[in-house]
């Protein structure tokens, strides 16, 4: 524990990201001039879901007034512009992420049904009995329970790589479980709970050395730094909308076209068809194979919105900024007497979880948030790194690119008003 | 407005430092509780003698709300029958859950100082986990209760 020194608040600190205009940005986020409790809102859930500018709302909006149609079907004229919008989108995706082709980006509900689509198809035909699956002990619910679901039906073998004391993943025990029945290797880019950033390409190759495919969960890596599935060479990546200052119930899920258009569909329907008989059905080519149904064409297009929101601001001036928050964060947080950080990595994204001696992460949360200070508590959908670090919760502040240091400093008022009443 | 005094009191805070009756005793009667949403658990055990309740105790991790809660609790169940219990849990939940009349409630004696608890409503489960895992011991239920 660091000596328990205030910090004090330094001018070079206080503009972090040099270049990079926070005040502006925040004006383009109106929720974040709510008040809460009587209190400027502190929003540092954004681990959780983020805020969403100006631009991803008119976006949406835009559509429903003006361009409302179904996709991929109409010969009239708003079809035809809500069919381009949402191909646009995808686009706009496979920029982001440096996929080779535009077919390449699947559409899905969030990171968790990117998952289980991997699971339910490339999973259900490639392992079998006494095959295994290797993930990591820092993986989010999402990332656990889907392969659980398969290895049982299978009688397939879910193994774990550990991590240890500083929540990093052990990158040498890792490559000992990786073997000849490793079928897949399934491994967060950004721990949702603990911040680690894992080292992903170095994962790939291993796992490669082994033909086994790797899938990545990027809901906690995508809004915060440059992914390139293609530097990567991961074969699957997935990702949420609303983590990215996009709306909910819209994600991605990117798969190398040779192995997506190998796997079955996951679902039946409508658009995933090229023809249909009661004999046979032959279906669509990629992605569409994988789009049964109407789409969530307005989430596609604000998502769209949002990726052409952080293009503006760039995305490595994001990174940095929100990296700068977490050196202010980690030192003046850290530095509170009977605060502990929970997630010490070295490569870390925008994520300070922390417990208190004596006070439950549940009563800080309500505390701070009488303060108008929005935190997650909780066992934050990965209860095995609870259980690994001896604890039933933690409280998270977690950073996006509009957080200022202002607001690092409230939280640290919040947690000694925390100490005053429960202390 | 809300205000943390309100939820907070120094009833509760001193329950939640130094909880009663906390420990476990040689029983069939008793159950264990979870709430799921922030990893509180706790055991409760019941010891009848006849009809009436002759001791309660548990044991737990969690918030201060829910270990206030399980102490007064404890304390507020000897010498009752099961269906006295069963009426004061429904007069607590209804308290806390701001369910009475015109704020108006049944006396409750100590217990009154949850009524703050009501405009808190994502600490409600907190206060009431022990009370659910106390019901399910009483009915003699095997399967954790869970407070989703």
């Amino acid at each position: 524990m660091s000596a328990p020194v205030a910090t004090p608040h330094r001018e070079d600190q206080a503009v972090a990201g040099i270049g990079f205009d926070v005040e502006k940005v925040r004006a383009d986020f109106p929720v974040l001039h709510e008040r809460v409790h009587g209190r400027q809102l502190v929003y540092l859930d954004n681990a959780a879901t983020s805020q969403k500018p100006n631009a991803v709302i008119d976006a949406i909006v835009h559509y429903y007034r003006h361009d409302n149609a179904n996709i991929h079907r109409g010969v009239h004229l708003l079809s035809q512009r809500a069919t381009e919008d949402y191909e646009r989108a995808r686009s706009l995706v496979q920029s982001f992420i440096h996929a080779r082709e535009a077919r390449e980006i699947i559409f899905v509900r969030g990171a968790t049904e990117g998952i289980n689509l991997v699971v339910q198809t490339y999973g259900r035909q490639h392992i079998g009995a006494g095959d295994e699956v290797l993930i990591t002990a820092m993986e989010h619910h999402s990332n656990i329970v889907p392969w659980q679901i398969l290895c049982e039906e299978k009688g397939a073998k879910l193994r774990i790589a550990p991590i240890n004391e500083q929540g990093e993943l052990r990158i040498d025990e890792l490559e000992k479980l990786i073997g000849p029945r490793t079928k897949i290797v399934s491994i967060s880019h950004v721990s949702n709970a603990l911040g680690t950033i894992n080292p992903v390409k170095q994962i790939v190759r291993m796992a490669h050395a082994h033909n086994a495919r790797v899938l990545v969960d990027g809901a906690q890596a995508a809004p915060h730094m440059a992914v390139d599935v293609q530097d990567l060479d991961c074969d699957f990546y997935a990702f949420s909308g609303h983590k990215m200052y996009g709306p909910t119930g819209i994600g991605v899920l990117y798969g190398k076209a040779a192995l997506l258009e190998e796997m079955p569909p996951y679902q039946g329907g409508g658009d995933m068809i090229s023809s249909v008989t009661f004999e046979k059905t032959i279906y669509n080519k990629i992605p569409h194979k994988f789009e049964a149904g109407t789409p969530d064409i307005a989430g596609v297009i604000g998502l769209g919105a949002a990726i052409t929101y952080m293009n503006g601001l760039g995305i490595e001036a994001i990174g940095a900024h929100e990296h700068d928050l977490l050196t202010y964060a980690t030192e003046k947080i850290g530095a509170i007497p009977g605060l502990q950080l929970i997630g010490t990595a070295k490569e870390k994204a925008g994520v300070l979880s922390f417990v208190m001696e004596g006070i439950h992460p549940h009563d800080i949360g309500t505390i701070l948030d009488q303060e108008g200070i929005a935190v997650r508590t909780g066992h934050h959908c990965a209860q095995p790194i609870m259980e690994l670090f001896g604890i039933p919760a933690t409280a998270r502040a977690s950073f996006a690119a509009y957080n200022t240091t202002e607001e690092i400093d409230a939280l640290a008022s919040g947690i000694e008003r925390v100490k005053e009443i429960l202390g | 407005m809300a205000d943390l005094r309100d939820i907070y009191q120094e009833v509760i805070l001193e329950h939640a430092k130094s909880p009663r009756n906390y420990r476990a005793i040689e029983t069939q009667s008793k159950a264990e509780g979870y709430n799921p949403l922030c990893g509180d658990r706790c055991t409760v055990y019941v010891a009848m003698d006849g009809d009436k309740i002759q001791d309660v105790t548990f044991q737990g991790s969690g918030c201060a709300i829910s270990r206030a809660s399980a102490s007064m609790m404890t304390q507020s169940m000897k010498g009752k029958t099961a269906s006295e219990a069963e009426e004061l849990f429904q007069s607590f939940h209804r308290m806390v859950t701001g369910q009475e009349n015109n704020g108006e409630h049944k006396d409750m004696g100590r217990l009154e100082a949850f009524a703050g608890v009501s405009e808190f409503p994502a600490r409600v489960k907190c206060a009431t986990l022990a009370w659910h895992t106390l019901e399910a011991a009483l009915h003699g239920d095997q399967k954790p209760v869970t407070t989703e």
